[in-house]
């Protein structure tokens, strides 16, 4: 996740405090795994020196930070061109997963046995992902969506993988 | 063990071959009444085989088949299909529906066949029109229905006769995925609301995950999948 651009990108829809960035943050794009207050600053501390936002001066209030951070055009400039880009796809043909499965061919443990386990264990976290959807709202769907679709390309994988595992082993012990 | 010790349907040690080729190698599952259970598998494995032989369909070459404690595979043809009327209901991927009949009369077919008549039956299969997203389309014929619509239309038709178990082979198989996704709920809702107990056999983990719980049948065995660990 791109923090600085997300942030930026919030500030575009309008001027926020440091907190209120924070929450907006949390709700929309990180249910569950809360930024940390001081990364919020830190970050748009980054910003304010390369000219992306602008601080304005405290304002009163509660709250130990009332400054109203403000994009810049630079800013501007740069949401726009990242909102425009495609995210990078993987380059790396490594996973965890491969990694266990070849490792266990070539040591001549029970590879079938990690893969059905590593399959209810997707399939459990599927089904926490769709009791978020029957009852989140659309945003959490959506997310929700997105995490289910990347289990279910490991689930193919490992379907695939579970058929080949006798082909697989030969190669491995060569 | 693959299963709840209070099972509703359970089959034991199911041996079955088509002519020379193997379907079902020992087979044992047993579904607890009110349990979602997803069966899961590669293409040929045996999970739909599986799947018919406890709904009745299927007559296996050994082993047992018990429903509510009956022997279900020491029946005879009149008296399973009986039991498949009055206790089951059944969702295929695609709905076939009776496409000569309405949409409300395809719902209605289970209780016609029951011996209800034609009056109430047609009335309560209205009635779960709306709880389907249905409304309106009592009197399409099934080639005047979308794939979804058909779909839930056969899934009013496998709930109408409030069945014990609902047998579900691949129901979103012919579907897109947000298509799938609201039969499943819709199947998942009705089910629960009944208190039905319900075998889905499905390839898609998305279907599975709906499901309490799921097996996996590979080369015509049943495997229980659980969480735990073995390792450090």
């Amino acid at each position: 996740m791109n923090v600085p651009l997300t942030l930026l990108g919030l500030l575009e829809r309008q001027s926020s405090h440091g907190y209120d960035l924070k929450r907006d943050y949390d709700t929309y794009f990180s249910p569950g795994k809360p930024l940390l207050l001081g990364q919020v600053y830190s970050t748009l501390g980054r910003l304010a020196r390369d000219g992306k936002v602008v601080v304005g001066a405290a304002e009163p209030g509660a709250g130990p930070d009332r400054k109203r951070y403000v994009i810049t055009e630079r800013g501007a400039t740069e949401v726009e061109v990242w909102l425009t880009e495609p995210v990078e796809t993987e380059q790396h043909l490594q996973t965890e997963l491969f990694t266990k499965v070849v490792l266990a061919l070539m040591l001549g443990r029970d590879a079938s046995a990690y893969l059905d386990l590593q399959r209810t264990a997707h399939v459990a976290r599927m089904r926490e992902l769709t009791e978020i959807k029957r009852t989140g709202l659309l945003i959490d769907k959506l997310l929700a969506d997105h995490s289910m679709f990347r289990l279910e390309a490991d689930l193919r994988w490992i379907d695939v993988t579970q058929a080949r595992l006798g082909a697989l082993a030969e190669e491995v012990r060569k | 063990m693959t299963g709840s010790t209070t099972a509703l349907i359970e089959a034991r040690d199911v041996v079955l071959s088509f002519g020379q080729t193997p379907a079902l190698r020992g087979a044992d599952l047993s579904v607890a009444a009110g349990e979602i259970l997803a069966v899961m598998g590669p293409s040929g494995s045996g999970k739909s085989t599986l799947l018919h032989c406890m709904a009745g369909i299927l007559v296996p070459d050994s082993g047992e088949v018990l429903f509510d404690g009956r022997r279900v595979d020491r029946m005879r043809e009149p008296e399973r299909s009986e039991l498949r009327r009055d206790r089951f209901g059944f969702v295929f991927q695609f709905g076939q529906l009776v496409p000569e009949l309405t949409a409300e009369e395809n719902v209605a077919m289970p209780l016609l066949l029951g011996g209800a008549r034609r009056g109430p039956a047609l009335a309560e299969a209205r009635g779960w029109f709306p709880r389907l997203g249905l409304d309106g389309l009592e009197g399409r014929r099934s080639g005047e229905l979308s794939g979804g619509q058909a779909q839930r239309v056969a899934l009013a038709r496998a709930m109408a006769a409030r069945p014990d178990v609902l047998f579900a082979d691949e129901p979103t198989g012919s579907l897109d995925s947000l298509t799938g996704e609201q039969v499943m709920e819709l199947l998942v809702d009705a089910v629960r609301e009944n208190g039905t107990t319900a075998v889905i056999v499905t390839h898609e983990a998305r279907v599975a995950a709906c499901a309490d719980r799921e097996v996996m049948v590979r080369d015509g065995k049943v495997t229980s999948l659980r969480l735990e660990r073995t390792g450090p």
